[in-house]
């Protein structure tokens, strides 16, 4: 595939992500609509990588990786500290520091 | 048409799909299994582009550890499958649907002018994108980055523990 492939494919699949942010009421889908959208950068990335015919980009995608497990680990660590105050996952429901 | 061009064309349909279904379903445990499927095809795709080492990694840091961590999560807090599908009501979410896809066409003019400006992948060696050439480059170029990575791991590990830890009897 030619790179404007890759790079099309990777912004509709930051778009479908952000769509889930904005939607899903569920945190946890909504966390999962943060990791589609790194993974949609890291296909990018990748792809302009193998279009240089350099490294670099690869590693950085190594590096998104990292980031994104430390993320998952902290940000479920939230959601658990959370269901136990509130019983509940819904970012409706949860809105404590609303005003 | 090449092999790698049907395989990438599959790969890509396979993840478009699949991220839209984790966005549709109402079941947080089905949206996590598609969200596998989903990191399955980006690694088929890595694999097109030559990047052998980060599609392994790709299978078994993010398909792997992080989805099994996931669903680990999802069935541990077993929250009740919502009624609403999405947050807003049809409106809203026709709107945002449009948004996207208004966005989407966007980000498309500007990427097609990347065609007219070659648009061709550099021709690479067999080496291109093993475990052998990244480590040669995370341990030399990158050095400093790889051990702040590890130090980033650590401090996520010991929040997460005092994030997730049980409030002692006193404190309850």
């Amino acid at each position: 595939m030619p790179l404007v492939a890759y790079i099309g494919l990777s912004a509709i699949l930051f778009v479908i992500g952000v769509m889930g942010v904005l939607l899903k009421r569920n945190a946890l889908t909504i966390f999962m609509s943060i990791e589609l959208m790194l993974n949609a950068v890291n296909v990018a990335l990748a792809a302009f990588a193998r279009h240089h015919g350099g490294l670099d980009g690869q590693i950085f995608v190594f590096f998104v990786m990292t980031v994104a497990a430390a993320e998952a680990a902290v940000g479920l660590a939230i959601f658990i500290a959370i269901f136990r105050l509130k019983k509940t996952t819904d970012v409706t429901e949860i809105n404590l520091m609303r005003w | 048409m090449s092999l790698d061009t049907i395989l990438a064309s599959a790969a890509s349909i396979a993840a478009i799909f699949s991220a839209l279904m984790v966005i549709w379903q109402r079941n947080a445990v089905i949206s996590a299994l598609f969200l596998v499927l989903n990191l399955g095809s980006v690694a088929v795709l890595f694999l097109t582009l030559g990047g052998e080492f980060l599609a392994a990694v790709q299978v078994i840091v993010y398909a792997g550890a992080i989805m099994v961590l996931f669903l680990f999560v999802i069935t541990l807090l077993n929250p009740a499958p919502l009624k609403e599908r999405f947050a807003s009501g049809p409106v809203m979410t026709g709107l945002t649907f449009a948004l996207g896809v208004l966005f989407v066409a966007a980000l498309m003019r500007g990427i097609m002018s990347l065609a007219g400006a070659g648009g061709v992948m550099a021709s690479v060696g067999e080496e291109y994108g093993s475990a052998r050439s990244i480590g040669e480059l995370l341990f030399t170029a990158y050095l400093y980055p790889f051990e702040l990575a590890g130090v980033l791991l650590m401090v996520a590990m010991v929040g997460a523990v005092v994030l997730a830890r049980r409030q002692t009897a006193g404190e309850d």
